[in-house]
């Protein structure tokens, strides 16, 4: 599956990792923001738009490179992957929905680092079931006027644009039509965004509302059909679960190494706890469920790769990978004892940041439902 | 400007052990790397290509066919071409020989303005491959150089010494070896990485670099390792705890103790 460029790329990750995340992960956590110069690193050396085209700024690289970095990315900082972002949710619309001069206008400016842009689609009252979006978009001449509010938005307030979601038909049968996707440009009149929320976790990723007050949107900047958006946006969703699935692989690893750290250098009962069967059981079970996740993913990468279809089996990953994250996550801090909740220690903030996992890119429970139903109707 | 590189691939000294019967290193299962010193020529190299477009930066190494995986790297940092040049008949080689070999190689490739080298390899440590390529290459060198810029179609060159540095004005062709306070290296690329495999490598033979065998390989090189040994490891030291005052009567006592003082 891997090719010698896999194992370079690898590399490159890795050091980039050491050199640049690993040392601001505890400074990125506290203030919530990464400094611009590390923004820059990523899309100087073409992280930011792995997966893709050159001819729209990208490296033109496949999915398995992506979920290499993801991986080795979040192993030393889980809230990294939104330095990434372009390769999946933020880039993936104009990819593979925009017209070629949306692509050239906000695809080519996103790969080469120069923008932020934001996926709206979730709201407070359409999580889970998104389809019961409640932002509304009005015909009006050669433009529609949207209304609305978009909640936990991933660089809300930092984005410079964003595809959002909403009704243009509010008398269709099923909810999950009538909906269309918009590019909408943060400095347009009636965009704003809301105060960052505080959360648990990931505090790096920064996340707010959008709010949307009679805010014009041109024609041109509809994406993909008029009255498509569902489809659009459950057409990206796979690679966005892989993405997703690899990042909590990285998260799972980075908290499985911090594990292993702490229990050869721990002494307790005149030895390192590392020596105790208990702690050598605990250990065993997390390398083996990472390694695991390490399949899954990675399976699922390569055949996104070979184009297959992968909706059942991205939903597998992104749910055991999630899952084996936190449980990971938490032994780990167990193995820690006292010093695993104290801020000093990398597990404390792996922990939180873990717990965002099978929540967000469709809650695991989402994912059994496309897992159960896909298998019920073969 | 047509710059080239010398490079070598070393195990990752983080990593290396060496057999206490043998005194010899382990190489199996230990990654391979580029030196670091060269890891600083190549940044360098890449530095002066950007500051004058339209040069070309070419990586050179004497090695094992493993060492390819070397000379990708350094394509994928954006080196523009590299060089292998691997031939049974050069292992063994001492710094004699392997500079020998290396400038065969550097005027095959005609006509080259800098050639650029790290300072020492991590396993060798003897410092004398760059200094010796300068004089069969018959060009002027500068060694430890912990600054280069390009001043008016000359290079601006400051050469660390031990307690400071001199500022050498020097024109090309000229070979300079780097230490790890010229530059930060960068990193490989994504599209870098992509597109080294796409690249070829030109390997180089003994006869394709028109060499005579008495000047490469084991036979040829003059230096010969008498004995090779790691030294005793130092015993435990001992940690004096207390006030300044207490501390350094201790400390006193222990050295008279031993009839240090």
């Amino acid at each position: 599956m891997f090719e010698k460029k896999h194992e370079m790329i690898r590399k490159l990750a890795r050091e980039f990792a050491e050199r640049e995340l690993a040392p601001i992960a505890v400074e990125v956590d506290r203030t919530g923001l990464y400094p611009k110069a590390v923004w820059e690193k990523v899309a100087r050396y073409g992280l930011s738009g792995i997966t893709i085209p050159r001819e729209y700024g990208g490296a033109g690289g496949d999915y398995k490179s992506l979920a290499i970095v993801m991986e080795e990315f979040c192993a030393k900082d889980v809230s990294s992957a939104s330095l990434l972002m372009g390769n999946s949710l933020s880039g993936a619309p104009y990819l593979y929905f925009g017209t070629e001069e949306q692509k050239r206008k906000y695809l080519v400016p996103l790969a080469e680092g120069r923008t932020i842009a934001s996926f709206g689609l979730t709201e407070p009252g359409a999580g889970s079931d998104s389809g019961a979006t409640s932002t509304v978009a009005r015909e009006d001449g050669d433009a529609y006027v949207l209304n609305g509010r978009k909640t936990f938005i991933t660089m809300g307030p930092l984005c410079d644009y964003a595809v959002i979601f909403a009704k243009t038909d509010t008398g269709c049968k099923r909810k999950t039509d009538g909906i269309t996707a918009f590019i909408v440009e943060s400095g347009w009149k009636g965009f704003s965004s809301g105060k960052p929320e505080e959360k648990l976790g990931i505090h790096g990723s920064i996340t707010s509302d959008i709010i949307l007050e009679d805010l014009r949107v041109p024609k041109e900047n509809v994406l993909g059909e008029v009255g498509k958006g569902f489809h659009l946006a459950m057409s990206i969703l796979d690679a966005g679960r892989v993405t997703v699935a690899a990042q909590s692989l990285g998260a799972a690893k980075g908290a499985l190494d911090e594990a292993v750290k702490y229990a050869k250098e721990r002494v307790q009962f005149g030895q390192p706890i590392a020596r105790f069967q208990n702690t050598q059981f605990a250990i065993a079970d997390m390398a083996t469920k990472v390694e695991a996740a390490r399949q899954l993913v990675y399976s699922v990468a390569d055949k996104l790769d070979r184009k297959e279809k992968v909706t059942t089996e991205a939903a597998m990953a992104k749910l055991f990978a999630s899952e084996t994250a936190v449980e990971v996550a938490n032994k780990s801090l167990q193995i820690h004892g006292g010093y695993g909740y104290m801020r000093e220690y990398a597990i404390e903030r792996i922990y939180r940041d873990a717990r965002i996992l099978p929540i967000y890119e469709g809650t695991s429970e989402i994912q059994r439902l496309v897992i159960g139903a896909n298998i019920l109707k073969r | 400007m047509n710059i080239v590189v010398c490079a070598k691939q070393v195990p990752n000294s983080t990593q290396v052990k060496t057999n206490p019967q043998t005194g010899t290193i382990i190489r199996e299962g230990v990654e391979s790397v580029l030196n670091p010193d060269d890891a600083n020529a190549l940044e360098a190299a890449l530095a002066l290509k950007e500051a004058s477009p339209g040069s070309t930066v070419t990586v050179v190494t004497m090695g094992p066919p493993q060492a390819d995986d070397m000379l990708r790297e350094c394509l994928a940092m954006g080196a523009d071409d590299a060089v292998l040049l691997c031939d049974r008949r050069f292992a063994g080689s001492d710094t004699w020989a392997t500079s020998n070999a290396l400038a065969a190689g550097i005027r095959k490739l005609g006509q080259v303005d800098v050639v650029l080298a790290g300072r020492q390899a991590t396993d060798g440590d003897t410092a004398q491959v760059g200094p010796q390529l300068a004089e069969r290459l018959d060009v002027p060198q500068v060694t430890y150089v912990m600054a280069c810029e390009p001043k008016d179609g000359k290079l601006l060159v400051k050469r660390q010494l031990e307690d400071g540095y001199e500022l050498i004005e020097i024109g090309t062709p000229c070979l300079l070896t780097a230490v790890k306070e010229l530059n930060e290296p960068r990193y490989m690329s994504v599209r870098g990485v992509y597109d080294a495999y796409d690249k070829d490598i030109r390997v180089w033979g003994l006869d394709d670099i028109g060499l005579a065998q008495d000047r490469v390989g084991l036979d040829a090189s003059p230096t010969h390792v008498f004995r090779s040994f790691t030294p005793d490891p130092k015993g435990k030291g001992v940690i004096l705890e207390g006030s300044p005052r207490d501390v350094a009567g201790a400390l006193a006592a222990d050295l008279r103790r031993r009839h240090l003082i």
